[in-house]
């Protein structure tokens, strides 16, 4: 048995895809933030089958659910604070993400123009398409 | 914040019906609009080689009594410089009213309309929209037929790439009982945004074929397109699609009598020469629309009428 101890602020990231962990924690940028983060992969779950999990210490508000939301609204999020879970978040699609995704349309304007924000539009919320803003592309994750 | 468009869906149904009430009155009284724009300047950014585009929203702004500037390739103008898009607007807002830009890149204009204090127009914007040919084209079927609604529409050609035929099919699928027949090689076939998301998310009826001749009987209007040499980045492949298909008097024959043939044009070669004294042949009646569709336009984002 694996063990990894509590996080007195912050967040629980529970019913990641398994296998996916990684690639949440690239989306969140986590990289670059100096967060004490535990990636936890292929745990036993009873509803999935495998699932991973990420324990983030981190001040509250400092993570961008949205973008969770967008990575997979499958995700469910318990808020720490003072060792307690507050919260327990479910996530929705966000109507929009923000340098997040880069456009792969090499005839799309964020291909030239400096400085140009990555927007992506919810277009279809049953088939969870997402397009470029700029072009319409459609994003394929 | 000024008005732009960017997208033929920008205006409602009701809004287009306006502005084509506005061309259609611009066409039977030329003299009362010819110095409505005096004073008033029209930009042309043209990032790309237009003929047909760039005169026609000159002529529109010198029909209005305005006057024109503008540049007609990216290698005249600061963007070879490696100036931005949206530097260039907020620098050409100075110098003019409105705006019209043409740009080889997709979203181009829609950046340019974030940062212009000045209506802008997508003069055509890579494979992505075009919406004023849109409009024109939805004037021609309107004044030929008496109105958008019952059709079956073929659209013929390039479906993939060729951004006049997105722009009208979203702008058709607004009208009532309107069919398409969409006839296209296997590698041009209408992108699956324009089939999924516009096509059967309205319920449209549509077929898709690889022979006119299959469709022509049953078509109201046939829209050709000219297979673009310009969205194909392997010249080979270009090739192979060039001469796919050419509309010819012999398969006229097969139309019904009311049929109409339009084109955006240029076009090369897809519709053959002897089809132009067919009275079904609208093509260049489209190029005249166009011009009093845009001083409709220009009016309308300036708020002069």
């Amino acid at each position: 048995m694996l063990n990894i101890s509590g996080i007195r602020e912050g967040y629980v990231l529970d019913h990641i895809k398994a296998g996916t962990a990684l690639k949440v924690y690239d989306y969140l940028g986590l990289k670059d933030r100096g967060y004490t983060v535990a990636v936890i992969m292929n745990v036993t779950s009873n509803k999935m089958g495998r699932k991973d999990i990420l324990k983030i210490e981190c001040p509250l508000g400092s993570i961008d659910l949205d973008v969770l939301g967008f990575v997979d609204h499958n995700i469910t999020v318990d808020i720490i604070r003072d060792n307690n879970i507050v919260e327990k978040r479910k996530l929705s699609l966000p109507g929009e993400v923000r340098n997040v995704i880069s456009c792969h349309n090499p005839r799309c304007i964020t291909t030239i123009e400096q400085e140009l924000d990555q927007v992506f539009y919810l277009a279809d919320e049953e088939n969870e398409v997402y397009r470029c803003r700029y072009c319409d592309e459609k994003y394929i994750k | 914040m000024p008005r732009h468009l960017m997208n033929p869906l920008d205006f409602t149904v009701e809004e287009t019906e306006e502005l084509l009430d506005l061309a259609a009155d611009i066409e039977k009284n030329p003299d009362k609009y010819s110095e409505v724009c005096r004073g008033r300047r029209l930009a042309t950014l043209f990032y790309e080689p237009s003929t047909r585009t760039r005169l026609s929203f000159e002529a529109a702004m010198m029909n209005l009594g305005g006057k024109v500037l503008g540049f007609s390739s990216a290698a005249s103008s600061s963007a070879s410089k490696g100036e931005s898009v949206s530097d260039t607007v907020r620098v050409v807002g100075c110098y003019a009213d409105i705006i019209a830009m043409r740009h080889p890149k997709e979203g181009a204009p829609y950046v340019a309309s974030l940062h212009s204090k000045v209506p802008v127009i997508n003069a055509g914007d890579g494979g992505h929209q075009h919406p004023t040919q849109t409009l024109a084209d939805l004037y021609t079927i309107r004044t030929l037929n008496g109105n958008i609604r019952d059709l079956t529409i073929g659209l013929c050609g390039d479906l993939k790439f060729g951004r006049t035929v997105h722009s009208l099919i979203e702008a058709l699928v607004r009208y009532p009982g309107i069919r398409f027949v969409l006839i296209s090689p296997q590698e041009l076939r209408i992108p699956d945004y324009i089939r999924n998301d516009v096509l059967e998310k309205n319920n449209v009826p549509y077929k898709e074929m690889e022979k006119i001749e299959d469709a022509m009987p049953d078509l109201d209007i046939l829209y050709m397109t000219r297979i673009q040499k310009e969205r194909f980045f392997n010249e080979e492949e270009y090739l192979r699609m060039k001469g796919y298909y050419i509309l010819t008097e012999d398969m006229m024959r097969l139309a019904r009598e009311h049929m109409m043939v339009l084109h955006p044009l240029p076009r090369v070669n897809e519709i053959s020469v002897d089809v132009d004294q067919d009275p079904r042949a609208m093509y260049f009646q489209q190029v005249q629309n166009a011009v009093y569709v845009r001083e409709a336009l220009i009016l309308t984002l300036l708020e002069i009428m």
